[in-house]
């Protein structure tokens, strides 16, 4: 047994090492000790949690049999899970958050007095109202989740759900939510406190399913930023330090990758988790979209513009990681830059399904992190460029953006890839992308249509190289 | 007069919040990805209320719904623990940076 007084102290340093954790992250260097520190903030958060609680019997042993088979099964998946499925991967964890912080908050309700929070029927009022809430929050992470984790697999449709009065319903869902909490404090009945917890699963199926597939980055942002308040509304009601710390960081750290992805969309972020997007606007862009010409080549042409250039800007997008093409792209760098030619890559926030996407799959593919900028570092250079081969991305790079104000995506920051002096477009056909507009890009003089699946595309440029 | 103990937790809360806030701004966008799946693993750190959910209670009478309810939990976090922590390890080991003297 260890006093409650270095008890909180030990929970404050692994606190303290979780922030050293996040801080190690601002560069690739210390990223790898940054993740040392919460590793270690980790160990030593369980280790005196189990020594506080000084229960080494029968059900120590049981702890230590739950630690192994959960341990093994994140290990097996951390190892297995390909640098492509990483969205569905974080989606699916950030489910486990929510689910894990309904459990611990019914375990409370259950048997609140192991948490000095009163007795069944008597919790204090100011608990109630905490473990309700991270309850509310952590099942609605929970559902919303897998929902979102079922349209990245691809086992649901990434197109919007919407019916008529979702906003009324959800909004209708939030308010009972709230009066339930209410009830509940004044009643202490533990209905109340189950309904709560039904309505939010609901609620989380709800906000998720009308958001459409391209917007899944915002997506995952918010729900790591509710895994986060959810452990912390926990953290209150264990009187946790280490537990409000961490939900604090996370929350905030899911709103600000949010707030980057909005912005990266120009979109706000109501406009973003309202949803819909996608199934409107097509009508101003459909016309005359047959009569235009489109130049179209092949492998070998494709090869020559980029041999005989002297600066090529890779443009990546989710088509990329669907094609899984990251490799053989490597392979098409080194065989041009053995050409003499120079090359770089550049990243749109919100290319891919969720934030630094396309960074983690070019890291895979042993590209150097300092070849790879971000939109603000290299827009400039479009215009230098001889060629931009653009593998997988669509509306990131759609100058329908800057020049027409009634487009949907209007507004929204792109590469200028219409600056260089060719375009080389690896896509599958002419189709819109997820944004459902067509892309002007496609019909310009300086663009070459490559259509072929992307992997498959680049290694024939490599063959030709 | 005495200060509620929930004020000082609120204020730590709140200052976190702010730390939050000026670490995550200085997270290079590069690493988003390793920054979701790292505060994914942190926030695992919930698994110090599930056992303590789970091992309270008189000693073999360890099967009240509560602490059923606890060991569930305890399996969802360590599931995260690992997954988070190692797969984040994964990635960030694939961060290298241009040799400098290549051919």
């Amino acid at each position: 047994m260890i006093s409650a007084n270095l008890l909180a102290v030990f929970y404050l340093i692994s606190g303290v090492l979780f922030i050293l954790a996040l801080r190690g992250l601002s560069s690739p260097e210390t990223s790898r000790q940054g993740n040392l520190f919460g590793i270690i903030g980790m160990a030593l958060a369980i280790g005196v949690t189990i020594i506080s609680v000084g229960n080494f019997s029968t059900g120590f042993l049981y702890l230590l049999v739950l630690l192994l088979i959960g341990g093994s099964i994140g290990t097996y998946i951390a190892f297995k899970i390909p640098m492509t499925a990483m969205p569905e991967l974080v989606a699916g964890f950030h489910s486990l958050v929510g689910l894990a912080a309904v459990f611990v908050a019914i375990s409370a309700f259950l048997n609140p007095e192991v948490f000095n929070l009163g007795i069944p029927g008597n919790i204090k009022i100011a608990s109630l109202i905490e473990m309700s809430l991270g309850a509310a929050i952590g099942a609605i992470t929970f559902t919303g989740s897998i929902i979102a984790f079922l349209k990245l697999r691809g086992i649901m449709s990434g197109s919007p759900i919407t019916f008529f009065g979702q906003h009324y319903v959800n909004l209708l869902l939030g308010i009972i939510l709230i009066s339930l909490i209410f009830y509940l404090c004044k009643t202490q009945v533990d209905t109340w406190f189950w309904t709560i917890i039904i309505i939010s699963f609901l609620l989380g199926i709800l906000l998720i399913i009308p958001i459409g597939g391209a917007d899944m980055p915002v997506v995952i942002s918010m729900l790591n930023s509710y895994s986060g308040w959810a452990a912390a509304g926990i953290g209150f009601t264990l009187e946790n330090t280490a537990l409000i710390i961490t939900g604090a960081l996370v929350g905030s750290s899911g709103a600000i990758l949010s707030y980057i992805m909005c912005k990266g969309m120009n979109r706000s972020f109501f406009n973003v988790i309202l949803g819909g997007w996608g199934a409107t606007d097509q009508s101003s862009t459909d016309k005359s979209k047959e009569q235009k010409p489109v130049k179209s080549g092949n492998s070998d042409d494709a090869a020559f513009l980029m041999k005989n250039a002297s600066s090529v800007i890779i443009v990546p997008g989710y088509g990329m990681a669907v094609a899984q093409a990251q490799h053989a792209l490597r392979e098409m760098v080194d065989a041009l830059k053995k050409n003499g030619v120079k090359v770089s890559y550049a990243i749109h926030p919100v290319a891919g399904r969720m934030p630094g996407h396309m960074n983690v799959l070019l890291a895979e593919a042993n590209v150097p992190y300092d070849e790879v900028f971000e939109l603000e570092e290299i827009n400039n250079d479009f215009a230098n460029c001889d060629v931009a081969y653009v593998i997988g991305a669509n509306d990131v790079t759609n100058p329908v953006a800057k020049t027409d104000p009634q487009s949907p995506i209007y507004g929204m920051p792109i590469l200028d890839v219409e600056k260089s002096k060719s375009v080389l477009f690896v896509k599958r056909s002419l189709s819109p992308g997820y944004a459902g507009i067509d892309n002007d890009l496609f019909y310009r003089d300086n663009t070459l249509m490559l259509f072929a699946d992307a992997k498959k595309m680049t290694e024939d440029i490599i063959k030709s190289l | 007069m005495e200060i509620d103990p929930f004020i000082f937790r609120f204020s730590i809360f709140i200052l976190s919040i702010f730390i939050g806030y000026y670490v995550v701004w200085s997270v290079t966008p590069s690493l988003h990805t390793p920054l979701m799946s790292v505060t994914n693993a942190i926030s695992s750190v919930i698994i110090v209320g599930a056992i303590i959910a789970a091992l309270a209670g008189e000693v073999g009478n360890i099967f009240d719904t509560a602490n059923i309810f606890g060991f569930l939990a305890i399996i969802l976090a360590a599931v995260n623990i690992f997954g988070g922590f190692l797969v984040t390890q994964r990635m960030l080991a694939m961060y290298k940076k241009k040799k400098k003297d290549k051919k």
